[in-house]
């Protein structure tokens, strides 16, 4: 699928490196594209499980570190606007419902954006995309039909495919793979193992590594009122 | 964070010994643990800056540690300790990483609230 052109994206995820896997390349392309790309990004990822042994970090450390990580990231995938809104890593499922809607939902109408990326709630698997798709969803779910932004969710759980269908939005970012590894490489403390594990299959040209890299789809939101027969 | 020495941690364990103290106390086996096992039973727990006085507190074993607070009407502990620092605010952090660098357990104490 060839990128249609967008007015303004908001993506919105709870952590560092959630832009990063699935949608740096998207993310990257509407840059390219000259739409401008605002990523609200709602904790520094403060439980972060990799420090590394021996060590490189502390738990008490880890968030300055990933929020340089974050800023580095979005440094390298152009994109102008970076909101932390500081809520706690593996917080946002407890947080109030209402509240963290309203958050959304005043993010969205300062943006206004044409399209807006997500996770797809009951299909992301960390309870906090979970709870950050459910927020967002029902934010946008508050404008008007007419005039509401596109929803485009990532989902990856097991059941995805088989619950959702295939998705519908599926692109080839191999043009913006230098920036996308970048994107990747960027936070460091969660990917450096696995960009290790790599070896030199990048440079190799590994099909598996590269289809991995390459390839990024979403699922556009399916709101009940408009589910397929 | 360094191995733990088991003699110096239990000098800054006793350090805080009867004060007021803020306890930062995790255990995790990761939010991804079921997805990719769903046999996987996943558990944790957190607490953030509770506030407490211990009046004994020990560290016990021969590595990975354990750690043990006695208070006035309760305890705390935590097991698979492995690392610790006392970082440039005077707290204690001490962490149980697994072989891979994941942290499994977190038990940390701070004159001062944790952010």
């Amino acid at each position: 699928m060839t990128f249609e052109k967008e007015r303004q994206v908001l993506v919105i995820f709870p952590h560092p490196d959630d832009e990063a896997f699935g949608v740096s390349g998207t993310i990257a392309s509407h840059v390219n594209n000259g739409t401008p790309v605002t990523y609200a990004c709602l904790t520094l990822g403060e439980m972060g499980r990799n420090l590394g042994n021996p060590p490189f970090a502390t738990r008490e450390s880890l968030p300055k570190i990933r929020m340089q990580e974050l800023r580095d990231a979005a440094a390298a995938l152009g994109i102008q606007d970076l909101r932390m809104l500081g809520l706690r890593d593996k917080t946002i499922e407890f947080e109030d419902d209402e509240k963290l809607a309203d958050l959304m939902y005043s993010l969205i109408q300062e943006i206004n954006p044409s399209l807006v990326i997500s996770f797809y709630p009951g299909y992301s698997v960390h309870p906090d995309h979970e709870a950050t798709g459910r927020a967002v969803v029902s934010a946008v779910g508050r404008i008007p039909k007419n005039v509401r932004p596109k929803l485009h969710c990532v989902a990856f759980s097991n059941n995805c495919v088989d619950e959702l269908g295939e998705a519908d939005i599926r692109y080839n970012v191999q043009s913006v793979e230098k920036q996308k590894v970048a994107a990747i490489m960027a936070h460091r403390s969660q990917t450096q193992y696995m960009v290790a594990a790599w070896g030199d299959k990048l440079e190799t040209q590994d099909p598996e590594l590269l289809a991995w890299i390459h390839n990024e789809r979403f699922w556009t939101y399916q709101w009940p009122d408009e589910k397929k027969a | 964070m360094e191995p733990i020495l088991q003699a110096d941690a239990q000098a800054v364990i006793d350090s805080f010994a009867n004060e007021d103290v803020y306890l930062h106390l995790e255990t995790t086996n990761g939010a991804y643990a079921t997805h990719f096992d769903e046999s996987f039973f996943s558990v944790g727990a957190y607490i953030r800056n509770a506030f407490l006085q211990y009046e004994l507190g020990k560290i016990v074993g021969t590595g990975p540690f354990r750690v043990g607070l006695k208070l006035s009407i309760g305890w705390v502990y935590a097991e698979g300790l492995t690392h610790y620092e006392v970082d440039e605010k005077g707290r204690l952090l001490m962490a149980g990483l697994d072989p891979a660098g994941k942290l499994a357990v977190a038990l940390q104490i701070s004159k001062t609230p944790f952010e």
